[in-house]
């Protein structure tokens, strides 16, 4: 396995683009639109972030691209080629301890998505022991998911997604259940095994700070539905500068433009956009 | 504002780092010390006012005390006369629980594969499983005369319904969060089922075909004591008749507590180990 160097070549093509995609799921009291015309381009190497308030769409907008569910309009393509179905190229991290299959041992775990894509079990189980030692959980290769603690199940789920070297990782608020001191190093980690590998990843959260340092871009949605609101660059930060002023300032950059500056604050619909009742 | 209320300000300190400690396993062993006393204290308790009950009332006819009744038991296994019995029970409820269990499977496909089939099960169930399976005993006897094929009848009535209810609970609930994982790395159709779906129902499974056990195991006795033998051949139930109809209350007794062995025989032997390696195992059951 070697690492990719997410710097020296850009590629004029995106990675992954949306093109006015709008989303509707169906409720007890009816169709519910989720995004509403949504566009936007991840190139390879990208810490791509998608935040907005709950009820902007953007965990129906990542099961989406992960294929398990068909936009009502408008496009999705992964490198050139449209999205129909969930597939292995697109490894999504669940915020839910339950996505680890509790009958599987840590390792096994890691070993499934590979052993059912047809990885001869050889390479599986060479990648599986890297990809634990990476996550720094080696030594509990042979222990079942309910023995561990919440922050080393999210890391067995992204050990076992980075192991499937996806085009792009999904993670769906993937530290949103974890404890602040948890969340705060599983931060840490995701940056440094970018650093050094250099994965395209998608990333939904719902906390100003925790997209920006995260990502290098952020699509701000606004909600019912959701609409982009802006798309914003925040490579320049990271866990190092959270307490800086020019963070501070960016965060309240965004949290105004999510919720509007006390003066001009642009009339709320609080109502679902009901599509049919 | 009254400076009672106020905390004093204390001054701060560091402690100075030490050596990671051992991990925080203080004793090792159960916390329980006790619990392994309990079960067989209790079932001595039980025996010894037993016998002393029977030794009170005095009337072998009525109440065979403990002790005659474990004679009475161990000559029926030393002449083999017990284990005659016993084999027939259990070959014919091997049977009917095999049968059932394979009905019960397909109906709970049926019950989670689409919706009209989940509609049509859900009915079944509830009209069924509150009728017990020995209610149909006089209608299996005209269906299917005295023989086999009455007592696998009611077996299988007593086996599919409850299994049918859990296991498809059991489906129902598997979290959404792992059937997407499973179609995320590509699984469908019968991959998924095995790989996903069955082991995550599996707690209900296990514990539908424990039930189902149960309820097979007190039905064949059940419908043994009102039909019997056939061709010459009787189960554990016609050995408690016949020997009630002889007034051999100390072998009614044996015939009894040979059910209730085999029951918790069942149950710790085959039920506890399985669920002991698997869904103990993974954390899915305390």
């Amino acid at each position: 396995m070697r690492a990719i160097a997410p710097f020296n070549l850009v590629p004029p093509e995106p990675l992954l683009r949306a093109q006015h995609v709008t989303l509707e799921y169906a409720s007890e009291r009816g169709v519910v639109r989720a995004t509403d015309d949504v566009s936007f381009d991840v190139y390879r190497g990208d810490r791509f972030v998608l935040l907005g308030p709950s009820g902007c769409g953007k965990s129906t907008l990542l099961k989406a691209i992960g294929g398990f569910i068909a936009p009502r309009a408008g496009s999705l393509h992964l490198g050139g080629t449209p999205v129909t179905g969930p597939g292995p190229d697109r490894i999504v991290v669940f915020q839910e301890f339950d996505q680890l299959p509790p009958w599987k041992t840590v390792k096994q775990n890691v070993l499934f998505p590979m052993l059912a894509g047809g990885v001869a079990r050889a390479e599986a189980e060479v990648r599986a022991r890297h990809w634990l030692g990476k996550v720094g959980l080696a030594r509990f290769a042979d222990a079942y998911p309910h023995t561990l603690s919440g922050g080393m199940k999210a890391r067995v789920a992204i050990a076992r997604a980075l192991a499937m070297q996806p085009a792009v990782l999904l993670m769906d608020e993937p530290f949103a259940a974890l404890d602040a001191l948890t969340r705060r190093s599983m931060q840490e980690e995701l940056q440094a095994l970018w650093d050094e590998i250099g994965f395209t990843m998608l990333f939904v959260t719902h906390s100003i700070e925790e997209a920006l340092v995260v990502g290098n871009r952020i699509l701000l949605l606004s909600p019912h539905p959701g609409r982009v609101r802006a798309e914003l660059n925040s490579h320049q930060f990271s866990l190092a500068s959270a307490g800086s002023h020019e963070f501070q300032a960016a965060t309240q950059r965004i949290h105004a433009l999510l919720f509007g500056a006390d003066a001009d604050a642009p009339a709320v619909q609080p109502q679902p956009a009901l599509v049919q009742p | 504002m009254s400076a009672v209320h106020e905390p004093p300000v204390r001054p701060e300190y560091v402690a100075p780092q030490r050596a990671a400690p051992a991990p925080a396993l203080v004793s090792t062993g159960s916390v329980d010390r006790l619990s392994w006393l309990n079960k067989p204290a209790i079932l001595l308790a039980l025996v010894i006012l037993w016998e002393l009950l029977a030794r009170w009332v005095d009337n072998d006819l009525l109440l065979p005390g403990a002790l005659q009744t474990a004679r009475a038991f161990i000559d029926g296994i030393a002449s083999g006369e017990l284990i005659g019995y016993v084999t027939v029970s259990l070959a014919i409820l091997v049977q009917g629980f095999l049968l059932g269990v394979a009905i019960a499977f397909l109906l709970t496909w049926l019950a989670v594969s689409n919706r009209f089939g989940r509609e049509l099960i859900d009915t079944l169930t509830s009209m069924f499983n509150p009728l017990p399976a020995i209610a149909l005993l006089p209608l299996a006897l005209l269906w299917f005369g005295l023989g086999k094929g009455s007592l696998l009848m009611v077996l299988v009535h007593s086996v599919v319904w409850p299994l049918t209810l859990n296991a498809s609970a059991g489906f129902r609930a598997v979290p959404e969060t792992l059937r997407m994982a499973g179609r995320n790395y590509g699984l469908g159709g019968l991959r998924m089922v095995l790989q996903i779906l069955v082991p995550a129902a599996l707690p209900s499974i296990l514990s539908g075909l424990k039930i189902g056990w149960a309820f097979a195991w007190r039905t064949l006795i059940a419908a043994e004591l009102v039909f019997g033998s056939t061709s010459g051949q009787g189960g554990l139930g016609w050995y408690i008749f016949q020997n009630r109809n002889e007034l051999f209350t100390d072998k009614v007794f044996a015939g009894l507590a040979t059910v209730i062995l085999i029951g918790l025989a069942i149950e710790r032997c085959v039920f506890q180990t399985l669920e002991r390696v698997t869904v103990r195992r993974w954390g899915m059951q305390r």
